[in-house]
């Protein structure tokens, strides 16, 4: 019989969904497609159940559960990712998430610290696109893992972008293929159309375009690789990284374009003097990547920072749009449209700094740009 | 005219109120949730709070300097239109960080909306530390 605590709001849909859980984990991916479905779901709740399904976050196209599986094989805790059926993903810059798993699977087996992919759900489990993975205990809030230095953790991320970077591109889903001219281009077309008037960002968009690096050969790039979508246990002082999360932006392109955006002001929490994420130094991310077999380019890591940090700056004016226009009547949406206003004075640190000042909002270990003089 | 509280003191009560009592008691009720959505809504306060008291006089200080900057003194647009002119003159190129004027206005501008937004922000706090005595308001 499948349970379920009664974590609010606990409903006749969270019940279907705990069902057709327990069904997809006992079942083997093949016979679910096959059988009877109701059959089968009985057979299956008689041999798993899912207990203490809870929402944890997600919009209305994605959401995502914990829940725990209780077998004869013991308990395990796992989260489920999906979008539920008759809803498709939001737009094309998502692989979608097969796709997100498989990558999740590949990087595992690469060596790079992910979650376990359980079972990534069919059409015959009933339950929509998404897939089931383990649960990793640990840290994920940001202000915590910032609160200390903690340069082994900086070190593995290295060690795990450059893991990233090095999988075969033949052997990965269908992925959206990206430049650096092109995404300053996109970051222009999407401020554009909120239709808000920031000169900082005008000037942010004009020094990206004069020093935008050629295109490259592109690799796998996680997309969203920041504090923040890292599992970390804070007790570890020797290998904390436990986990890398949330592939939903993984596509094609720049290697540097995961270290620029991991060095981003926005996911220091305050901790700006440590620009990797708050927690690490530039110089032991970089030796954590080189150790691992990659190349780092310094100057396409800045170039990059600058582009995450204008990039953060739009998704809060969205946000802040998003409020205004209605889409999303949430009272936070409209604070963080406020905050705005942070990522161009980060802008102004990196591309026009003030005599005396550290370049970068902290950056202070980045060499003279070798880009061009702002 | 309206009697005391002024809006400013009644929006600090508002906010003492949400951040003080009505937060805590939410996290203790074990409804985080809500508890964090006082704590934002206090912060929005203040941010209102600010504006009312520095708005004034950046927004007469910015006007002056985007005058200048667009070299139109006499020009009667509002700050919303000025800034869309210089805006647009940045993405045409005519002015880049080559012009110390116009870097020296941004910063200006931007410190002027941070000092409102979000005074504790690590990168103001630092430029205000390492800058000129005359910088910031």
């Amino acid at each position: 019989m499948v349970t379920g605590r009664s974590e609010p709001p606990w409903d006749a849909s969270a019940l279907e969904l705990a069902q057709g859980l327990a069904a997809a984990l006992t079942d083997s991916a093949a016979s679910a497609a096959s059988a009877d479905s109701a059959l089968s779901a009985v057979r299956a709740a008689s041999l798993a159940q899912v207990l203490g399904l809870r929402r944890l976050s997600g919009g209305a196209s994605q959401e995502t559960w914990a829940f725990e599986l209780a077998s004869a094989a013991g308990n395990r805790a796992l989260i489920l990712r999906r979008a539920p059926p008759g809803v498709h993903r939001r737009g094309a810059d998502s692989p979608g998430l097969a796709a997100e798993a498989a990558l999740i699977t590949l990087a595992g087996r690469a060596g790079v610290p992910v979650p376990e992919v359980l079972q990534v759900l069919q059409p015959g489990h009933g339950l929509g696109e998404g897939f089931i993975m383990q649960r990793l205990p640990g840290e994920t809030l940001g202000r915590r893992i910032a609160a200390a230095h903690r340069p082994a953790l900086a070190r593995q991320c290295g060690d795990a972008l450059a893991r990233i970077h090095a999988l075969p591109l033949a052997g990965l889903p269908a992925l959206r293929c990206t430049q650096p001219r092109a995404e300053v281009e996109h970051l222009r077309d999407w401020h554009a159309r909120h239709g808000t008037v920031r000169p900082v960002f005008q000037l942010a968009l004009r020094w990206l375009a004069e020093h935008a690096p050629a295109d490259v050969a592109p690799v796998l790039v996680h997309g969203d690789f920041r504090n923040g979508n890292l599992m970390v246990d804070l007790a570890d002082e020797v290998a904390p990284l436990r986990g890398v999360l949330d592939w939903e932006l993984a596509h094609l392109g720049d290697a540097m374009a995961d270290l620029g955006w991991l060095c981003a002001n926005p996911w220091r929490f305050g901790q700006s003097q440590r620009r990797v994420g708050g927690f690490g130094l530039a110089d032991e991310l970089f030796a954590g990547y080189r150790a691992a077999g990659g190349q780092v380019d310094e100057a396409r890591v800045h170039w990059w920072q600058v582009l995450g940090t204008l990039r953060w700056g739009i998704i809060c004016e969205s946000m802040g749009q998003a409020w205004l226009t209605g889409a999303e009547p949430v009272m936070e949406k409209a604070a963080i449209g406020r905050r705005a206003s942070e990522t161009e004075i980060d802008l102004l640190a990196l591309i026009a700094p003030r005599a005396g000042q550290q370049r970068g909002g902290g950056a202070a270990t980045h060499p003279a740009t070798a880009t061009g003089a702002p | 005219m309206q009697d005391s509280p002024n809006p400013e003191q009644l929006l600090a009560a508002v906010a003492r109120y949400l951040r003080d009592e009505a937060g805590p008691a939410l996290g203790r009720s074990g409804q985080d949730a809500l508890a964090y959505n006082a704590r934002v809504a206090a912060n929005m306060l203040d941010i209102v709070t600010r504006q009312l008291q520095l708005a004034p006089t950046a927004d007469a200080d910015e006007g002056a300097r985007l005058r200048a900057l667009l070299a139109d003194p006499a020009s009667t647009d509002d700050l919303a239109r000025l800034n869309q002119r210089l805006a647009d003159r940045i993405a045409q190129g005519d002015l880049g960080t080559g012009q110390p004027a116009l870097t020296e206005h941004l910063w200006r501008t931007t410190l002027a909306k941070l000092a409102v937004d979000q005074p504790g922000y690590a990168t103001y706090r630092q430029t205000l530390a390492t800058a000129d005595p005359d910088l910031g308001h």
